[in-house]
């Protein structure tokens, strides 16, 4: 038995070698203990499947996307621009990340500063190796017979139209889907977006979370998929403001899949 | 008809003509206070956007039955604007139903088809004047309608349900007075809805009939004529400029931010990077982000004036649900109320936009631009493609680069990143950590 492997871009390229595709992990991925365990479980996926990746590892940094967001456009061309001389050194083609943030910023704002790159987020990549049958899942385990529901990420589905590859996901899994009333297009935020990830809320009679949770937990859903870091810290804030975190799990979509393969 | 009427009628077609185009005049240079941007590109796709959104209504649907009730209208409205050619040319000739002889039977089924959508407003006017104010419909009883918007609205719904009732009073007093064969009266055949009201008006005498029909004919088009100036005053503007506002639409992904290539120069060069095209001095010296109207894109105040305050994007607005500050119509409204402002005063000779005034601040607080989570739920809600998301992050960009005034808790997450490539304050050396559990954990 092999332990698993998380090459750098670095590494890779002191071998005269370059993967097929760039594991964008994000500063989440990296830094927030939570989102951690899905950057780990991801990896051992990409393991699993053996499929041609590497990591920035120390090289990378924050994609600017909040900064941005919240109006600084100086530093987050700065970030973008660092990043971008970083990526197009080692010849990036292909991108996947698991943070939404990441992915609409590098498929969609990078370009305008000399980063063109093929994006792809882990939902659909995952979405790839099931349809590809290099991820067999064992439909069962854990989640076997559960209800789950999905909570789309803004910045995966209104601001890039994806919205099936996550589904798919999920249905491969072989789980009961319910879906929320205001899902897809009409999808509610979690709260985060826009930099509100890093402020407190402005003024109001509710937080974005809560409001959101309680039409999760309505649905009866046992536990709630999301597909971003964000998301994440939302729901599973709103899931313990309402006393509910003993029954009801929030869960990425890499997680769902890790365990279904017992990794 | 007598030459007199005839003189009236042409005199009222030119005033009401030379009012229409200064007011129009006028609402082009509002928008154009906006800044120049070419949006162009893919034409194809721009027409397709237009036919299936504007024309097509094809986003109303997501809400059923306001959008069966507001598609009779719609209907109704370019079908009975088809007759009104015929008001017109029987105005200036001096003529009465000029196409009856030549489109026959043809001519009957269409003026009971007309009836039949006359009929179909009616019904719609009033079912949204009850939702409006008896039902109190949520998204059409909040604060930023109150005054005007609220009073423009229900003005609109009263004028169009008076004008449909003309055209049905108008055709049955017609048709009774052709029945007794007086004068040039046209028989047209039998006509259903006006012929409801012929109880009504049968025990009159002829000079009367003569009077209420002649009554009716003046009031609808004198009232179309109004109308299309009163238009222009309205949130009813979207009849016209749904049409170019969807042309115009934004056909990037709606999660992209538009680049501000200003700013890369200065990057460049900071980096060291050499820039490729050495930066030309800028034409004017424009400030970053947006504080005014000027400093938006002529697309932005297009929007702007293309909304008519339905609220679907504050319904949607996941900060607006939660009880925030921000509406997105709000913006959208606030746009224009400062654009008319501004264009009002360089008309009467006065200080435009150097009236001490501005967008930020006098009309929008920061407090509704911090609210916002950039989620894209207002825009992918409007029925006609705003984006009332490009105005607020615009004005974030100007709060956040001229003012320095973003949140504390936004500029420590800036300094964050400055100094740790982070948003957090973690050490940049921490970064790959996680891989260490991994690592060591065996496949």
């Amino acid at each position: 038995m092999s332990t698993y492997k998380v090459p750098t871009m670095a590494e890779m390229a002191a071998n005269g070698q370059s993967p097929e595709v760039l594991f964008w992990v994000g500063c989440a991925g990296s830094f927030d203990e939570r989102y951690k365990a899905v950057t780990q479980a991801f990896v051992k996926i990409l393991n699993k499947v053996g499929v041609s990746f590497a990591v920035l590892g120390p090289e990378e940094t924050c994609t600017g996307d909040p900064a941005r967001r919240a109006g600084n456009e100086f530093l987050f061309q700065m970030q973008a621009v660092g990043n971008i001389q970083v990526m197009n050194a080692y010849d990036v083609k292909k991108v996947v990340t698991a943070c939404p943030h990441c992915f609409n910023t590098i498929k969609n704002e990078y370009p305008a500063l000399g980063g063109n790159y093929e994006v792809i987020h882990h939902s659909q990549f995952l979405q790839q190796l099931i349809n590809d049958g290099k991820v067999r899942l064992q439909g069962g385990g854990e989640f076997k017979g559960k209800k789950i529901t999905f909570h789309d990420s803004c910045f995966l589905g209104r601001a890039n139209n994806v919205y099936e590859a996550p589904r798919e996901v999920i249905k491969a899994l072989d789980i009961e889907l319910v879906e929320m009333k205001r899902c897809k297009t009409k999808g509610l935020c979690c709260g985060a977006g826009g930099a509100q990830m890093f402020k407190e809320p402005e003024p109001g009679n509710k937080d974005i979370n809560v409001e959101r949770t309680e039409e999760a937990l309505a649905t009866g859903a046992q536990a709630i998929a999301v597909g971003c870091p964000f998301c994440l810290t939302m729901m599973t804030d709103g899931v313990k403001n309402k006393n509910r975190e003993a029954e009801v799990k929030v869960y990425d979509l890499a997680e769902m899949v890790a365990k279904d393969m017992g990794i | 008809m007598s030459i007199l009427q005839q003189l009236a009628f042409v005199l009222i077609l030119g005033a009401a003509g030379y009012i229409l185009s200064k007011r129009i005049k006028f609402l082009r240079r509002n928008i154009l206070l906006g800044k120049t941007e070419t949006r162009n590109d893919q034409p194809a796709l721009r027409w397709k956007t237009m036919g299936l959104v504007a024309l097509g209504q094809q986003k109303m649907f997501k809400r059923i039955v306001p959008a069966f009730l507001h598609l009779l209208i719609y209907v109704g409205f370019l079908v009975i604007n088809l007759e009104v050619l015929e008001f017109v040319l029987d105005g200036i000739l001096g003529t009465h139903r000029l196409f009856a002889p030549f489109l026959g039977g043809f001519y009957t089924a269409a003026m009971n088809m007309f009836e039949f959508l006359a009929v179909g407003v009616l019904v719609s006017c009033f079912a949204f004047l009850i939702r409006r104010n008896v039902l109190k419909v949520p998204r059409l009883n909040k604060p930023e309608l109150k005054g005007w918007p609220a009073m423009d609205a229900n003005l609109i719904l009263v004028i169009e349900i008076v004008l449909m009732f003309a055209i049905l009073k108008m055709n049955a007093a017609d048709q009774i007075l052709a029945e007794r064969g007086v004068g040039h009266y046209v028989l047209v055949g039998p006509l259903f809805f006006s012929g409801l009201f012929h109880p009504i008006f049968d025990g009159f005498s002829n000079s009367f009939l003569i009077f209420a029909e002649r009554a009716a004919w003046w009031f609808h088009i004198i009232g179309i004529l109004f109308f299309a100036i009163y238009v222009t005053y309205s949130k009813h503007l979207h009849i016209f400029l749904a049409f170019p506002n969807t042309w115009y639409s934004n056909l990037k992904p709606k999660g992209e931010m538009k680049n501000m290539p200003e700013v890369t120069n200065e990057v460049n060069m900071m980096l060291g990077i050499p820039v490729e095209s050495p930066a030309e001095p800028p034409a004017e010296i424009g400030r970053f982000g947006a504080k005014d109207v000027n400093d938006l894109s002529w697309i932005n105040v297009l929007n702007a004036y293309s909304c008519t305050e339905c609220g679907r994007c504050t319904a949607e607005c996941p900060a607006n649900i939660t009880g925030k500050k921000l509406s997105p119509r709000k913006i959208m409204m606030d746009v224009r109320d400062r654009a008319e402002e501004v264009g009002k005063s360089m008309d009467a000779g006065g200080a435009g936009f150097e009236d001490g005034k501005s967008l930020l601040g006098d009309y929008i607080t920061k407090e509704e631009l911090n609210a916002c989570t950039s989620c894209n739920a207002c825009v992918e809600a409007c029925p006609v493609n705003i984006d009332p998301l490009s105005i607020i992050l615009q004005m974030r960009r100007y709060v956040a680069m001229e003012e320095s005034g973003t949140p504390a808790q936004w500029n420590a997450m800036f300094q964050n990143m400055e100094t740790s490539f982070s948003p957090w304050k973690f050490s940049p050396s921490d970064r790959f950590n996680w891989a260490d559990k991994v690592k060591e954990s065996e496949q």
